[in-house]
């Protein structure tokens, strides 16, 4: 069992209402606008040492919040933080051996580069000698050796925020705290930097949280993930398993694109149980996958796992086939993807490489009927708290895409 | 498709062409206009400045007659008027440092802090600037008379009113000046600077020390610079403040009843070269440290 740098117990923060309801609050029912808007929603969280963990979620959802409060910016309205084992809860941010990169990078614009980066040693008091070291290092580091004299108005944004990080990371932090750090960047240089961030995150060894509102990103870099929602997060776990197994609707349609379809329970045996679609298909899907997910459930395939058969076609053996019509086919040059609709009018995204099927007459076009397979390892369940949260998750989803 | 949108002028271009007549009134309009302008400002300093230079016959200094440095090698060659000057000096000098320490301090708390009377101290705040200035020398006067009726306060700190009353009294107006200008320097102060510096370690007085206060300078030298020149040229309130002190403004109006003397154009044009001076030596300042401004911090969000 690794250790744990960051634990966070019950932690909540409630913005406006009554600031002197610090003990009230818990008891008081969240929609009660006179407490105040429930910004953090009692997380509980363990962070390992030495690991790239990302917070991801929605703008809103609470992330910075979250991170401002390790950081020691936002008093919590309840609930504990332990930083290695010590509890840091109401520690000022000065006392805590945490650093942060700021979205803004805020760099301090009347220092140079040199003196920036060197901020947080000279408040330690370490030697002329050792300051020089250490920043001569750093930067080195993040690739910036000879912009010592500069000021920060004089660099560029992807350079600033390497100087953001390395100012952090010089003081070898127990935690790094980023909250969207490549946000103001653009496409490509985020790209480069992503890679970057892990690579100097493995060199360093330092445990990072990462606020990100891009599930790529956070698939790229994280070894763990929490999908936040609402003040609380959904699933946390590796980016495989959130994106093979998402355990409810919203972290299923958060991460990459899904197909969400209303299952009914119809027994099982001791390897796979049964579901029936709305049109009355018989589904496979393998009990581990089920876990311990209770309630409604939606039955989910990702575009990618589909394949497109004739009605004629025999599909591998055991595979789940499900009858439906091409409604709309958009050609994407390595792939193409169609939209397909089945009998109960449920429309169903594919994704097919144009490798067996790749000129306009190989292809499928709108009209055509098709069957649907695919292997029953690959469908995941989601609990699906009624037609009313779906919905909302729905239009959520299509605010952040 | 591409040929139309390029026939398209840029927006913001003009489409008309210029035309000869037209086009040599605009080019002539500014700096025209801005000739009038700056002659309308200049010319009575010039005039000051020449008067310097003048030889009257008599009491008056109203018509040239000669040219003389008589007066710049005796700047001070009328009984009273160096301790005048130095009366100025003195309380401008002094108004400007508590006025600027002060009103730092309260726009720092009206900004930073929300607190019981916040809203009421921001009005009262503005007052000083808004009441006629004999309205606030009256009162001022009135209350430092009605002192000598309190016990705790003895003879002689507020009346009889001397220089120190003078001070008190320009400090309260300036004061409102400053609190606008580091105010207005505050209000859009990234606060997320301070945070980080307490992020890398730095507690309230070294982040107050390391970053705000360098940050803010600009503002506070600008509010400085404003209370000395308020201070120094003061007349109305001074002199229903001063008693028997005279002051260079009180010096100038008492004189002016028999004849301004040269040395007052002397003293004046010096004064005015300080004062140009030093705003030439602040803009390079700032120009140089234009880092201080915010907007070279990137602001995303
Ligand atoms: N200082 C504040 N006062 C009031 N509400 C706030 C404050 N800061 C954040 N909030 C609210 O709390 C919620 C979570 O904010 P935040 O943590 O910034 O979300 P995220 O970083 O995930 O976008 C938002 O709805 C936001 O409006
Ligand atoms: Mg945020």
């Amino acid at each position: 069992m690794a250790d744990v740098a960051v634990r966070l117990v019950q932690l909540t923060k409630r913005f406006g209402g009554d600031t002197t309801g610090r003990r009230v609050a818990k008891y008081v029912d969240d929609a009660n606008a006179d407490q105040g808007f429930l910004a953090v929603d009692h997380i509980d969280l363990d962070v390992n040492e030495g690991e790239f963990f990302s917070l991801l979620g929605p703008s809103g959802c609470g992330k910075t919040t979250t991170l401002r409060m390790i950081g020691g910016f936002e008093q919590p309205t309840d609930g504990r933080i332990e930083l290695q084992g010590e509890d840091v809860t109401y520690l000022p941010a000065y006392k805590r051996n945490v650093n942060t990169v700021f979205q803004n990078y805020a760099l301090f614009p009347h220092l140079t580069i040199y003196e920036n980066v060197a901020f947080g040693l000279r408040r330690r008091k370490v030697s002329d000698a050792d300051v020089k070291k250490r920043v001569t290092e750093m930067l080195e580091l993040v690739e910036l050796p000879g912009y010592e004299a500069r000021k920060p108005g004089q660099i560029s944004g992807g350079q600033a925020q390497r100087v953001a990080l390395a100012r952090a990371l010089v003081n070898k932090p127990a935690v790094l705290l980023l909250d969207e750090p490549l946000g103001a960047l653009d496409l490509k240089l985020r790209k480069q930097m992503q890679i970057e961030l892990k690579r100097i995150q493995q060199e360093v060894g330092i445990t990072f949280i990462y606020v990100t509102h891009d599930q790529e990103e956070a698939m790229t870099m994280s070894d763990r993930i929490a999908v936040m929602n609402h003040g609380h997060y959904e699933q946390l776990g590796d980016p495989e398993v959130l994106y093979e197994r998402p355990r409810t609707r919203f972290v299923a349609g958060f991460l990459g694109v899904s197909n969400l379809l209303p299952a009914s329970a119809d027994g099982r045996d001791d390897r796979y149980a049964n579901f029936r679609l709305s049109d009355g298909t018989a589904v496979r899907v393998p009990i581990a996958v089920i876990q311990d997910r209770a309630g409604t459930l939606a039955l989910g395939v990702r575009p990618e796992k589909i394949r497109l058969l004739e009605e004629k076609d025999e599909s591998p053996a055991g595979y789940n086939r499900v009858a439906g019509r091409i409604v709309h086919a958009s050609y994407l040059g390595v792939s193409t993807q169609y939209i397909v609709q089945l009998k109960d009018g449920h429309r169903v995204t594919v994704y097919e490489q144009n490798v067996t099927r790749a000129t306009k007459a190989e292809l499928w076009s709108s009209g055509e009927d098709v069957v649907l397979c695919w292997a029953p390892e690959h469908c995941f369940v989601v609990e699906d708290a009624g037609g009313m949260a779906a919905a909302e998750a729905d239009r959520e989803l299509a605010a952040v895409v | 498709m591409t040929a139309g949108a390029t026939a398209q002028p840029a927006p913001g271009v003009a489409t008309r062409p210029p035309s000869g007549l037209a086009h040599r009134i605009d080019r002539l309009l500014l700096p025209l206009y801005t000739l009038g302008v700056v002659s309308y400002l200049a010319l009575p300093v010039l005039v000051m400045i020449l008067f310097s230079f003048n030889d009257p016959t008599g009491r008056a200094n109203l018509n040239f007659r000669h040219f003389s440095i008589d007066a710049w090698l005796d700047p001070f060659g009328r009984p009273g008027l160096e301790e005048a000057v130095f009366n100025s000096l003195w309380v401008a000098f002094g108004a400007t440092v508590i006025s600027t320490i002060l009103g730092t301090l309260i726009a720092l708390a009206l900004v930073r802090y929300g607190f019981r009377g916040r809203g009421a101290t921001n009005m009262l705040i503005f007052l000083p600037m808004s009441t006629p200035e004999v309205v606030l020398g009256a009162s001022l006067l009135t209350m430092f008379v009605s002192t000598t009726n309190l016990p705790f306060i003895p003879q002689g700190v507020l009346f009889p009113l001397n220089i120190r009353t003078i001070l008190i009294a320009h400090v309260m107006f300036c004061i409102s000046y400053v609190v606008v200008t580091v105010k207005a320097r505050l209000q859009n102060f990234p606060r997320h600077l301070e945070e980080a510096a307490m992020d890398l370690g730095a507690n309230e007085w070294t982040t107050f020390w390391k970053v705000t206060f360098p940050l803010i300078l600009p503002g506070v030298v600008a509010a400085a610079l404003l209370a000395f020149s308020l201070s120094i040229d003061d007349y109305v309130i001074t002199s229903l403040t001063s008693g028997q002190t005279d002051t260079f403004p009180i010096y100038i109006y008492g004189a002016s009843l028999r004849g301004i003397p040269v040395q007052v154009n002397v003293i004046g044009t010096i004064i005015f070269a300080s004062a140009v001076l030093l705003v030439v030596i602040s803009t390079l300042w700032q120009r140089r440290q234009s880092f201080r401004d915010f907007s070279s911090t990137r602001q995303v969000e």
